[in-house]
């Protein structure tokens, strides 16, 4: 089952990554080579082998609901890239043309 | 004179203890040595000038949110990230008194062995710079070997304490999952991802897990730790080590690195260890395919938060998708785009 340029690009869009051509070629080839590898396991039956979470036998870790204070607004707002009052401010989803204003 | 090349953290909490020299001494020691070799060297991406603490100095892995200093993950677009908490691993290093340093250097995410995946340059190898120092924490492995800091904290997904602390000859523990908390740390792939200590010799490097170890409400992964006991012997009676025979007899494997790991063997049964071969099979052949399965498919999930909107780069454009695109399209190097298309 062979990776395609148009597997690479539908990826991408999932991945949200805005791919340059060369970087499509490239990633289409490397996938190929990366898939072929770590396709070695589907050799192994592990029906019997049962899926593992934790190494240590970690059950259901609850703790009580201690209301206390969340990290302050202006904390939060510290890294954002703009912000508008108490929001994060983005670009429009819709059209370029339309707009929140 | 502080030999810093030398000295280990054990030593230096002494020399601190016993008031033969003040922390901001022993600082300025590390300073100088890390001014005469991090320009060579790259371990450090951020150096902390000054800290409320005076305990013996640390050095950590730039994925080891540390509150108000820059954590960069080795992305450009953590570039300007400054984390407004402590991961609980930092916390608990502040809590012991221990005075950070700076943020050493990492592949991009940790994804990577050789620490060539940085976007903020290769860190190089002190014994030998034209070497790399391994992946992806090879700046914390080097900064230890260097004399750059007495020790330091890494963390590993698949291999990135382990395999440069190998190629840096100090020792690197990846604890058991769950033993060390994950708060705080840029998440990678979480089923994986482990902080551990980087240090001169054993002894260091239980005290340092001591630090940082135990049951913390951030992380639900985390278990309570019984007390870490400090080795006090070089006897190794009542220890069984097994060699998987898997792993030094593996096709590839350097005739240096075969001997220099057969004369360890030898050595830890000389010191009253009882050694055995034993088998980890499919390990070798089978690990890795693993690894390239699970570490891609949960670092597509985990970096999917790098969406220019709350923190991190953000590349501008007229549309939130275009936007979010454009961003992860500049701010992520190759190693990452690679590893989240594999795992998207």
């Amino acid at each position: 089952m062979a990776i395609t340029r148009e597997d690479v690009l539908h990826v991408a869009a999932l991945a949200q990554l805005e791919l340059s051509e060369a970087e499509i070629a490239r990633l289409t080839e490397e996938l190929n080579d990366i898939l072929a590898a770590v396709g070695k396991v589907s050799e192994l039956d592990l029906s019997d082998v049962p899926p593992t979470s934790h190494p240590l036998s970690v059950v259901n870790v609850f703790r009580p609901d201690v209301p206390r204070p969340s990290l302050p607004l202006d904390d939060a707002f510290a890294n954002a890239p703009e912000r508008d009052g108490d929001l994060f401010r983005v670009p429009p989803t819709g059209a370029a043309e339309e707009s929140f204003e | 004179m502080i030999d810093t090349l030398r000295l280990t953290a054990e030593e230096a909490r002494a020399l601190l203890e016993r008031g033969d020299v003040s922390g901001a001494e022993l600082r300025a020691a590390y300073r100088e040595a890390i001014d005469a070799r991090n320009e060579e060297l790259n371990c450090f991406l951020t150096l902390v000038d000054g800290d409320d603490n005076d305990g013996v100095p640390i050095a950590l892995k730039d994925v080891i949110s540390t509150k108000g200093v820059r954590t960069t993950a080795g992305s450009k677009i953590l570039g300007e990230y400054v984390p407004v908490f402590d991961s609980t691993v930092a916390d608990r290093c502040k809590a012991a008194g221990l005075q950070l340093l700076g943020k050493t250097n990492t592949d991009e995410f940790a994804m990577g062995s050789s620490t060539e995946n940085s976007a903020y340059g290769p860190s190089r190898n002190p014994w030998d710079p034209t070497r790399v120092p391994g992946g992806s924490g090879g700046g914390s492995a080097a900064a230890v070997s260097a004399g750059l800091a007495p020790w330091a904290l890494g963390s590993d997904t698949g291999g990135s304490i382990k395999q440069p602390s190998a190629l840096c000859g100090n020792v690197g523990l990846r604890p058991t999952y769950g033993t060390v908390s994950r708060y705080g740390i840029v998440a990678f792939a979480s089923s994986l991802d482990q902080v551990g200590p980087v240090t001169k010799n054993v002894r260091d490097n239980a005290l340092l897990y001591g630090i940082i170890s135990g049951r913390d409400d951030c992380d639900s992964t985390t278990v309570e730790v019984p007390p870490v006991e400090l080795p006090e012997a070089e006897d190794l009676k009542g220890l069984r080590i097994g060699v998987p025979k898997e792993l030094n007899e593996a096709e590839g494997i350097e005739t240096g690195v075969a001997e220099a790991v057969r004369r360890a063997i030898d050595l830890c049964a000389e010191l009253g260890a009882k050694v055995g071969e034993c088998e980890l099979p499919r390990s070798v052949e089978y690990g890795l395919p693993c690894y390239y399965l699970i570490a891609p498919a949960e670092a597509s999930s985990n970096l999917a938060r790098y969406d220019g909107v709350r923190y991190g780069l953000r590349i501008p454009a007229d549309n939130y998708y275009e936007m979010v695109a454009r961003t992860r399209d500049a701010g992520f190097g190759d190693e990452p785009k690679r590893r989240l298309m594999l795992g998207t």
